[in-house]
Order: structure tokens, then sequence, then C-alpha cells
């Protein structure tokens, strides 16, 4: 009784896929999928070489840094970094004095109360505080970027495929559309108001190239700021803002690597040791 | 339960007589999983896969209970909440990194589990109480990886969220009712959140309720071994501890060892960048995909495209869920009087088809559907399909098995032929 169930509800599955895959093949010959200019030109990201990439890497505080006066000086006018505090920038070096100063001369200051009236206020930044955004909410930012929401940079290294790497490549991606690409495909010309780039999903991007050689940030430590420096030290400062604590996690990870060696090693001998007179 | 040269649990310190007396504890992890289990002295590393399970399920609740101290479930804090373990809670970013990954973990000594005993025949009699537990603690696994999944309310959190409850939609006539119903709400919101927290939190403790079930039902035959024979005599058993408690430890390093390598060095290996995205209902990701335990069942969800007599929807999830309520039917479509497939060549060559077409069926759930992916994954479906209702009966009436030996011991000796008997006499 089973069994003539189990073949009647077999042979029903089966058959309904035998059906399925007739029609997936039919349409698949009589109206294949259209090439798109995203599958031909979309490119993957650049190495960006950073320090803190592999299993052993570690922040280059100093190229952190360099990132942060990038972010500073560059993205913050638009970007946010919600889950950075101040007083974070105490572990990429900054003394404590730095990241008070720092907090003190942000140019967005931090919403607060007037103590007095009740009334909404600003007050300046302290290294307690979050990195304030540079809008008071969406409407507010997208009103202000042809209606584009500027996301925020906290985890972006660790919400895209590759997301150092990815970060580096777009900021130095910016280039003319490709004559081939207008000749294969004329209707996914770049609208207006949007930027090509071969390294962002759909090659269009809302965000105009944010470094070029005339605005380059320059350093105070002697690194030569061009554009390909800045988008690397950006792209070295964001993985930080995503995984803060990458270095303590290579750390531990290595101890706890030697401590459970040493163990499989002592359970081997014992196990040796407990079996030796049982054939098995 | 057990044999009857079983050893005894003697306790010789006066507070362990008292405690017999009173409470026989130790008596029953004694004979649970200490010297007074004989357990065949033949068995592979693969029969480390258990053990392994319950650590992973020990080491989800310890981490998950902890986290829970850190997480808000409510959808206008969750994430942040996450992303404040991750940042400020002290080693709250290892525990949430443990916990993501010890689900992982957890499924793939499952997954192996799994496999270990279609090989050996483990759910066949007398054992098939022991599979049905196995299958019911598998299916809430995957309710509470699914539930886990959405609490830290990224993209794929939402959107995963959205297509899982949308299978309740596929009811015909009250389906939509349902799946507002279950998440309290036209999408998935707070209400939803709420429920999954509930549920993420019970569903582990109904889980270790039926380990023990499970543990006790497989305590009345015994384990099963790579020959699948009964055991004879003493001959033909070791206890479980010292013996199997030594190899399981070396089986335990081996699997810190790797879960070791993934929480510390690539930790969001397994994951999908977009769940580090908060979830947003105007937006939709371009690819939905669950996570990679789940990857094979999507696929033959996917798989369904035409409407014949039930809408092409119902039909997949109909065949999703079917494809692991087959299991429970299992002992009984398979009747072949041999376990061990190392004697059964015919349902050997077709389970490693069926290994090759499960691997296909995750690629495929994973991939882009295109029609090259999709053709696959319903000729990977059909496969999964036939093989446990059509083929595996058929063979387990036609098969000639090859001939088994007379004990394990025997097999045991042959493999290790020319050494003294005499080391071979076991206490």
């Amino acid at each position: 009784m089973v069994r003539a169930i189990s073949y009647l509800v077999g042979l029903a599955f089966v058959g309904v896929l035998a059906i399925a895959l007739i029609g997936t093949a039919y349409s698949a010959v009589t109206e294949p999928p259209p090439a798109t200019a995203e599958h031909e030109f979309h490119r993957h990201p650049r190495d960006a070489q950073l320090a803190s990439s592999g299993a052993f890497g570690k922040f280059d505080d100093r190229q952190v840094q360099r990132g942060f006066q990038v972010y500073k000086e560059v993205c913050s006018a638009c970007h946010s970094l919600k889950y950075v505090s101040f007083r974070d920038l105490g572990e990429i070096g900054y003394t404590e004095a730095e990241v008070k100063a720092i907090a003190a001369q942000w140019t967005i200051e931090q919403p607060s109360i007037n103590p007095e009236t009740g009334e909404a206020a600003t007050r300046k930044n302290t290294p307690a505080d979050r990195i304030p955004s540079p809008y008071p909410n969406e409407i507010a930012a997208r009103a202000a970027n042809n209606n584009a929401l500027p996301p925020d940079l906290s985890l972006m290294v660790k919400a895209r495929h590759d997301g150092a790497n990815y970060t580096y490549s777009l900021l130095t991606g910016y280039q003319a559309q490709p004559a081939a690409l207008l000749r294969e495909f004329p209707e996914a010309k770049t609208p207006q108001g949007l930027h090509y780039n071969p390294y962002f999903a759909n090659l269009n991007i809302a965000m105009p190239a944010p470094l070029t050689a005339q605005t380059a940030v320059q350093y105070t430590d002697g690194t030569r700021g061009t554009v390909d420096q800045n988008a690397r030290d950006v792209a070295a400062f964001l993985t930080w803002t995503a995984e803060p604590k990458l270095e303590q996690r290579h750390a531990a990870g290595l101890a706890s690597l030697a401590f459970i060696a040493i163990f499989c090693f002592l359970a081997w001998g014992a196990y040796q040791n407990v079996w030796r007179d049982v054939e098995h | 339960m057990s044999f009857p040269w079983a050893k005894q649990y003697e306790p010789k310190a006066p507070l362990m007589r008292w405690l017999d007396e009173k409470l026989p504890l130790p008596r029953l992890a004694y004979n649970a999983i200490g010297a007074g289990y004989p357990v065949p002295r033949n068995l592979n590393y693969f029969w480390n896969f258990g053990v392994l399970a319950g650590a992973a399920l020990l080491i989800q609740i310890v981490t998950g209970v902890t986290l829970a101290m850190n997480y808000a479930a409510n959808g206008g804090v969750a994430f942040g909440s996450v992303e404040r373990i991750m940042r400020d809670v002290p080693a709250g970013w290892f525990l949430r990194y443990a916990h993501a990954n010890g689900a992982s973990m957890f499924l793939f000594v499952v997954y192996v589990h799994i496999a270990r005993g279609l090989y050996y025949g483990s759910y066949k009699a007398p054992r098939e109480m022991v599979w049905l537990l196995g299958v019911v603690i598998f299916l809430l696994m995957m309710a509470t990886a699914f539930m886990g999944y959405v609490l830290p309310w990224g993209q794929m959190s939402f959107w995963g969220a959205q297509v899982i409850t949308g299978f309740f939609s596929a009811i015909p006539g009250v389906g939509e009712t349902v799946r507002v119903w279950l998440l309290g709400g036209y999408a998935p919101d707070n209400a939803a959140l709420n429920r999954f927290f509930s549920l993420h939190y019970l569903l582990p403790f109904v889980t270790a309720g039926v380990v023990i079930l499970k543990i006790w039902a497989l305590h009345i035959p015994g384990s099963n071994n790579p020959t699948g024979l009964d055991v004879k005599g003493p001959q033909d058993t070791v206890p479980f501890h010292p013996y199997y408690t030594a190899k399981d430890a070396v089986g335990l390093g081996a699997f810190l060892f790797l879960f070791a390598a993934l929480i510390f060095f690539v930790p969001n290996l397994l994951g999908h960048p977009d769940n580090y995205i908060e979830a947003n209902p105007l937006s939709t990701p371009a690819h939905i995909v669950p996570e990679w335990y789940f990857l094979p069942f999507y696929a033959i969800l996917k798989s369904f495209t035409a409407d014949f007599i039930l809408p092409a929807k119902l039909w997949g999830v109909l065949a999703m869920f079917g494809s692991i309520l087959l299991l429970f039917f299992l002992p009984w479509l398979d009747n072949s009087p041999v376990r061990s497939a190392n004697y059964r060549p015919t349902y050997r060559a077709f389970l490693w088809v069926l290994l090759v077409d499960v691997l296909v069926l995750g690629y495929v759930g994973g991939a882009e559907a295109i029609p090259r992916n999709v053709i696959l994954g319903q000729i990977a479906s059909a496969y999964y399909f036939a093989h446990f209702l059509i083929i595996l009966p058929l063979i387990s009436a036609s098969e000639r098995p090859r001939p088994l030996p007379n004990s394990i011991t025997e097999a045991v000796l042959e493999k290790h032929a020319g050494t003294s008997p005499a080391k071979t006499a076991m206490a």
C-alpha cells in the first residue's frame, strides 16, 4: 500500500517536472533571454591591496587615519556613519585629546534640546557621540541629492561582495561610457543625472565622481594625495568601520587554532591509547 | 534495554550511593553515555556526527541565550542592536559570529549524519523510531534556523521572511488569510519579528527534548554499525566510555578547528552581504536567496514552473515540503533486509547519484535563474523524487546483495587478517 502510493506520488512529481521542463526548454528556444549591458560590461573589483586583508591582516593605522581624513573632507558631506562613535577613533591611533578635538570641531553638530527653553537645538560633539548624519532625515537627504539617498557607510564594506576592493574600484572607476556599449545597447545610454561606472551593479550610479584629480585630498603625513591613494585609504577606513574588531578577531583566531590543535593532538593520543588492544 | 553484558553502575563513594538511592541521575548518564552502554566495536568516524550535532546544539543554545541578553526584537532597533553587539558588547562579535556560523556547522554535521544513516541503513528496523525522531529534529532545526536568520532584520532577513511566509498563501482559498494571520500583518513587521524571536528561543529547547527521546529510542536496539549486522555477543561491542568518548573527542577537535577557522578568519563567508543592509520593505534585493543549507530545497521550489491542474506555486510548495516529509516513510519504502550499502551494490550506486543530485540542487538553488540552470534544477528535482519514491522501492525488491559476514567481529578480523586472536579477545 505504501509502495503503491509512493509510486503514484513519485510519478506525479516527475510528470509535472517533465511538463515544466518542456515549457522551460520551449521558451528558452523561442524567446532566449536578451543580452544585457550589465551582463557584458559589469566588472569585478580590482585588488586594493589593503593590509587588513588575509587571515593575518592588521590595520595600517596611518592609512586608516588618512582614509578618515578623506571621509571627513569628502564623503561626510553626504554620507552618514551612524554606527561609529568619535571615541572609536581611539582604536585607529588617535590620542584622547585628538579624539576630543575632532569631535568638538566636527562641522555638523549633535541634535539636542535647549536646557532652558526645551526647544530643539544643537551642541558640540563629544567623544561619546555617534558621528552625526549630514542630513536631519531621509527626505532632506533625497531633496539635496536629486532624489537619490546617499547610504550610510558604516557597514558598506560588508554589505557588498568583496566590499573593500569594490569601494576602491568604484571610487576610481568613473569613466565615459564605452562606445562599444552604446553601439550594442543604444537604449542603455546613461540617463541624465546618473554617472557611468562599470563596477556599479547596474552600471549607472547616482553619485558623481567624488574624487577627481583637482579635488583629491592632500595629506599631512607626506603621502601623495592622488585619487588612487585617496580611494585605497578610504577603503581601508571603511573596512575598519565595518569590522572594527578585525585585529582582535585574527589574534584570537590564531590563539584558538593553536589551542584546538593541541587538544586534537592529545585527543588523538588518548584515542590511540584507549584502543590499542582492540581491533576495529 | 541494552545488552545483558552491559556493565552495571556500582557507586563506591557513600555520597554517590546515597544519590543513587534518591535520584539515580549518575546511573542514567552511566547507562546512556558511559561505560554501561555497549556499542559495536567497528564504528568509523561517520559515527562521530551524532555527538557533534549534540555539541553544536549546545553551542547554539549557550551563544544564543547570551546574545538574547543584548538583542532587541523590534523592527525599529533590531538591526542597530545587532551592531551594538558587534561593536560595544564585550566579545559580542565573537558570540554573534559563533552563533551565525554555528548554525551552518550544525546543519553541516546533521547533513553528514543523515547521509551516514542513508548509507548504512540506520533508518531500517529496528531503528525506525530513531530515524523518525531524527526527521522531526531536522524539521525543528530548519524552522529555528530560518527564524534566526530573520532576527538581525537585514534585507535578506526581511525578504527571506516575505518569501517563506508567502508559501502559506499557496494554500487554495484560505492561503492569504492564513499568511496574514501568521505574520500578524500584511507584510513582515514588528509582530512577525516578535513571533519569530519567541519561537526561535523556544524551538531549540523543544529540539533538546526530542534529542533526549531520540537517544532513549536509540538505546533500545543500540547503535548501528558499518556492516549493518546485529550485535551477536559481547565480543562485538566495547563500552561507550572510554572507547567512543575518546574517539568522539578526536572528532570534536576536528569540528572545533573548522568552526574556529570560520568564526575567526572568514566569519561572513557563508552569509549574504545584503544582510548588512537594514531591512527596507520598499527596496527588493536583486537576488533573494536563502542560507546555503536551504538551497537544495529552494531549487526544488523554483523548479515547478508549469501550472498543471494545480498552480505552479502550489506544486512547488508541496514538492518542497514533500521532499523532506517523504523521509518519514523511508523505513517502509526500502524494505531490503540488508542495512549497509557496503553489501548493496545497486543501492550504493544510486545513493552516490543522489549525493551528486543534491549538490546540483544546491548549486541551482543559489544560481541565477537562466534557462540552463532551471532545466538542470528540474532534472535534479525529478531524480530526487524518483530516487526515494520509485527507484528505492524497486531496487529493494530486485537487488541481490553481496554475501554478509557472519558477525561484526568476523568482519573486523577479516579486515585485520593475520593478527593474533588473543589480542582481539575483549573483556
